[in-house]
């Protein structure tokens, strides 16, 4: 039998120190993904180590007027809580537009930004994948590769970050906090996943024996304009083939003040590019300079046959986000 | 003498029993000691096993054996053992018969163990070198291979070409000349392939089986194990969705009966969610239509060539040419249909197979044409309506497709649309509508069934049938409720059980249209015996009266002309001293149906929501007008035509199992990858059955509705998109990159 052994974390040491005992332990919180992974054999951990009540189960301001979510806070909680819906609704947008109603009870905050790419051959043991096993291959690349990368990706793994909620913190400039044997750091959103290069079986920055423990928000800033558009095969329970987290400050004569547009669907980790930001800034908020905007963003995407249309989608997706994001009180 | 069940709304009088989680599907049997199957699947597409290391399987403890071509049981040689009611033309596969790989994902060992997750575990650590060779598993590149079809399974009638549609097309005013292409999908019900097989105290077998026929499944098992009805009993009375799946016996039937046969242990296989890509599927077809008409919109010929894909070691056809030869009147028609090999597992039937497909392209052509030559496609319809089934020339039993148009068109609006495309917006989105036609065969097959009435008047009938969700349970009890004058609540209906008398798989639509007449006719055998009894009682009054003479109500005979003679069934019984009265017949289809084309028919009309800049369609309304026949239960029905739209939007815009080229394997096989229709894809649907009378068809004048409901749908889904945008999006499904331009 494949023997899993399984412990109850009492607090965040308890967590590492179980977690650094094997090199084949996984953290457990909603499970969502990571049990998908071992049942088509993907993941295979010796160890489980259940982080649900290591007390990481709050969501509170914080001093300087940021908010910090507890990692181990369920999708559905953080979405609904008051205090994201009026001031991170980006955010709450983004999460509402994930997985399905059961999926948010279950998955948490911490585990949303651990989700594992949804590339067909990474699921399918039966073909190469270097992301599941380095060195063999990447079948995506020759392969049905619709809904993979466009920018950033490499010549060893063009697989996508299927996240909604990290495209939102990566708009929002969240901070992961996390915490491992040699104490605790703070990673911006933006160092937190990586590109895939020559190690794509690493998605993320984590140490060895690393958790999350919050995620923290800056202060508000977007809470008037803002839009999550996400574009997919189904409108419900399906990954993005596209998404754009558009979020925007605006002066009285909708000249723009501050600019956030982060991409998901299409590369390893949730897509920014400051340059293409500051492009709009101090200019009036019409589509043309969104598209100015757009095609900056893009200049570098890639296709690699059947995802070709992301470049295109993904051009006309921020405008029509960054347009909604405009006219936003107009429709609420 | 109507107690008014025929035809009522009766509630699923299998629902609680669902509902309750008290209805047991083929994998919930529990036995003594019973074990647990997991099948290992190749992971190369052909070529050879050269070894197959079950080593490390085996030496864990509780592993008990591990099944494969090389320690399987003693099998038979020829093809025709294997054999079973739905089969292509061909060799069927034949588990662990031999080293040789024909598909991938094809299973090539069974680990059986005490437990299943211990059978899971064993599973991955066997130890599989191939020698692989080179495949085909490209459709679309290879479709210069394609050759005609010449012979076909059951059902599967060549196309008949007529008069010279070659000239017709070249001297035509309009002519539309279009290529469309149907990805391969897989039918996904719900409940997994499974089969439980218990080996009883005297060696006998009660094999539990997910399947659309029981028969059909005893039968496969008698051949290929050599053994004896009496040997082998099969059941199958719940099934969760089957859509075709289960009309051939599946791979876990043989493993499980393998392994328990040969362990003399009972064991249990269920298939994955993966595995469930594995096998039929509804196959990619290419489809070239030329139609011409004249300029004031009558059709004048028609050109339609399909190719589909089969695998290299069966034939698998299906009707989707014929349709576009029937439908319409039209004097030159040109109907050809090619099979292309491909070392893929062999395609099955699924919910209207062929029909779905061929209705799709012709239907979204006949659109093109009419659009062309400038006439409403309802118009274009009604203009070359046909009054005779056209390839055969035959009158129809009954064709109430012109009401439907009517009712469903004015129901939806259809007056209101806009011809020139892409006119109207409502915010991001462009509206537009589009109709289709929908067709499919109506047809009566030849079954049994028995009826036991006991002296508390509680009825009993039975028939070796499926009921895959359709609500077979329901509305057979209907008709024997209504036939015998008894409260429904006292009449069982048995099926799913090898044990019942004969009935034919369930598909094609004929359930209803076929058991429905054998429930009557054996009901109303019963009937006569009743009155023969209650004549021979003395001074009963029923001496010398006919059956059409006495009414039977609310479980008493009662003499119509003078209803002071009466009696109760119970005392009928008691006094003639009966333990139980019982009748079994055969109905069959009168030889008179041959002379009649005999089809269902709706109208469909849709609009869609298609995003102008981003490509994405929504399905915001449908209205479908379905003439089947006498309607047996207007909620079961309607549930039936609902589920039927349902995939008809999916199979528009989401469903496709996607080949994979390196590996000669379905790729997104899983129900995150593989888009069936969720809730948020399903928006107003209308369903209208039109009254149509048919005293051909059979005597209840029933259709059958299990395929109608998606024939059609896609095609108005395109026509609409075409209305909406100006574009004609010629590949399933419709996905929002299809109309970026």
């Amino acid at each position: 039998m494949n023997r899993i052994t399984y412990s109850k974390a009492t607090d965040v040491r308890d967590a590492i120190q179980e977690h650094s005992k094997t090199d084949k332990a996984q953290y457990i919180a909603g499970g969502t993904n990571l049990l998908d992974l071992m049942k088509v054999n993907v993941m295979r951990p010796a160890h489980l180590v259940d982080i649900n009540k290591i007390g990481f189960d709050f969501i509170e301001q914080e001093a300087d007027g940021g908010l910090r979510l507890g990692a181990s806070v369920t999708n559905a909680d953080t979405a609904y809580h008051q205090h994201v819906q009026q001031h991170y609704p980006l955010l709450a947008e983004a999460m509402l537009s994930a997985a399905s109603a059961q999926l948010r009870n279950m998955a948490t905050n911490g585990g949303n930004i651990m989700q594992r790419t949804r590339c067909y051959y990474f699921y399918d043991t039966s073909t190469a994948c270097n992301k599941r096993e380095p060195g063999s291959g990447c079948s995506a690349i020759n392969g049905y590769n619709r809904m993979h990368a466009i920018l950033g990706t490499s010549a060893d793994c063009i697989a996508v970050h299927p996240s909604d909620m990290a495209v939102a913190l990566r708009a929002l400039d969240a901070v992961v906090c996390v915490e491992g044997p040699s104490g605790k750091r703070e990673i911006p959103m933006e160092a937190f996943h990586r590109l895939p290069e020559d190690k794509p079986d690493q998605d993320n920055t984590l140490a060895a024996d690393e958790v999350i423990t919050s995620i923290k928000l800056p202060p508000s800033k977007y809470a008037k304009h803002y839009s999550y558009l996400k574009l997919r095969d189904r409108p419900s329970y399906a990954f993005a083939l596209v998404s754009v987290a558009a979020a925007l400050n605006l002066d009285e004569q909708q000249h723009v003040l501050e600019a956030s547009i982060a991409l998901g669907g299409v590369a390893h980790k949730p897509w920014r590019m400051p340059e293409a930001e500051a492009l709009l800034i101090g200019k009036p908020a019409t589509a043309a300079n969104f598209r100015m905007a757009a095609d900056m963003l893009l200049s570098t995407a890639q296709g690699y046959g059947h995802n070709n249309f992301k470049i295109e989608l993904a051009r006309r997706a921020i405008v029509r986000a960054l347009e909604q994001a405009v006219n936003k009180q107009a429709t609420l | 003498m109507k107690s008014g069940y025929i035809g009522a709304a009766v509630n699923r009088v299998d629902g609680y029993l669902k509902v309750r989680g008290e209805a047991k599907y083929a994998a919930e049997y529990q036995a003594e000691q019973l074990c647990y199957g997991v099948v290992v699947s190749s992971s190369i597409a052909k070529g050879k096993i050269k070894t197959l290391d079950a080593s490390k399987a085996l030496a864990l403890d509780g592993v008990l054996q591990v099944f494969s071509h090389e320690n399987r049981t003693s099998l038979p040689w020829f093809d025709r053992s294997y054999k079973d009611e739905d089969q292509p033309p061909g060799s069927p596969f034949r588990p662990f018969y031999s080293n040789e790989i024909q598909f991938n994902m094809q299973p090539i060992a069974l680990v059986v163990a005490e437990s299943f997750e211990l059978a899971r575990y064993a599973a991955t650590l066997i130890d599989v070198e191939y020698k692989a060779v080179d495949f085909n598993a490209d459709f679309l590149n290879s479709q210069e291979k394609a050759y005609e079809a010449k012979k076909g399974k059951s059902g599967w009638k060549p196309p008949k070409s007529r008069g010279n549609a070659s000239k017709a097309l070249k001297h035509a005013d309009v002519l539309v000349e279009a290529t469309y292409f149907h990805p391969a999908e897989h039918h996904n019900p719900l409940e997994l392939h499974a089969s439980t097989v218990v080996v009883e105290a005297d060696d006998t077998f009660t094999v539990y089986d997910k399947t659309q026929g029981v028969f059909n499944s005893q039968q496969y098992l008698m051949n290929i194990f050599g053994l004896s009805k009496a040997e082998v009993h099969v059941k199958a009375p719940y099934i969760g969705g089957a859509f075709g799946s289960g009309l051939r016996p599946q791979y876990q039937l043989f493993m499980a009966f393998m392994a328990a046969k040969a362990l003399k242990r009972s064991v249990r296989v269920v298939l994955t969610r993966q595995q469930m890509f594995s096998f039929g599927h509804r196959p990619m077809t290419t489809q070239q239509l030329s139609l011409a008409a004249s300029s004031k919109g009558k059709l004048v010929g028609i050109k339609h060539e399909a190719i589909a894909e089969t695998s290299q070691f069966e034939e698998y056809t299906e009707n989707v040419v014929n349709w576009s030869g029937m439908l319409y009147d039209c004097p030159d028609v040109d109907l050809s249909y090619k099979l292309l090999k491909l070392d893929t597992y062999t395609p099955l039937d699924m919910r209207a197979p062929g029909g779905a497909t061929g209705v799709y392209a012709f239907e979204a052509a006949i659109d093109e044409l009419a659009c062309k030559a400038g006439v409403d496609p309802l118009q274009f319809r009604l203009l070359n309506y046909a009054e005779q089934e056209q390839n055969e020339k035959l009158p129809f039993s009954s064709k109430e497709l012109k009401a439907c148009y009517a009712i469903a068109a004015d129901k939806f609006g259809w007056a209101r649309r806009n011809p020139i495309p892409g006119q109207l917006r409502e915010g991001d989105n462009l509206l537009g509508v589009g109709m289709a036609t929908g067709v499919w065969e109506a047809q009566q097959q030849q079954v049994m069934a028995k009826a036991k009435l006991s002296p508390d008047g509680q009825l009993v009938v039975s028939c070796g049938t499926a009921d895959i969700g359709t609500g077979t349970y329901t509305v057979m009890s209907q008709i024997a409720a209504e036939t015998l004058g008894l409260p429904i609540e006292d009449v069982s209906f048995l099926l799913g059980d090898s044990d019942l008398p004969m009935a034919p798989l369930q598909g094609g639509s004929w359930t209803a249209s076929s058991v429905g007449p054998a429930v009557l006719s054996v009901c109303e055998g019963l009937k006569e015996k009743l009155l023969k009894e209650a004549a021979g009682l003395p001074h009963s009054g029923f001496k010398g009266a006919k059956v059409e003479e006495v009414l039977f109500k609310d479980g008493m005979l009662c003499l119509k002309g003078d209803p002071s003679v009466q009696l109760s069934i119970a005392a009928l019984m008691k006094q003639r001293n009966l333990a139980i009265l019982e009748h079994q017949t055969a109905s069959m289809p009168d030889p008179k149906q041959s002379q009649y084309g005999k089809y269902t028919h709706s109208a469909v009309f849709v609009e869609v929501k298609v995003d102008a800049e981003l490509g994405n369609v929504q399905v915001s309304r449908v209205v479908v007008a379905v003439a089947a026949g006498r309607i047996l239960n207007p909620k079961t029905a309607r549930s039936q035509v609902l589920g039927g739209v349902v995939w008809g939007i999916s199979m528009a815009l989401e469903e496709e199992s996607v080949m994979d080229k390196q590996y000669g394997r379905f790729i997104n096989h899983d129900l995150a990858e593989y888009h069936v229709a969720v809730n948020a894809d399903v928006h107003d649907i209308e369903v209208i059955f039109v009254e149509e009378e048919d005293d051909v068809i059979n005597p209840l004048g029933v259709k059958g509705l299990g395929e109608i409901g998606i024939v059609g749908v896609p095609a108005a889904i395109s026509n609409a998109i075409y209305n909406a945008t100006g574009k004609r999006l010629r590949a399933l499904p419709f996905t929002l990159d299809k109309l970026l331009e």
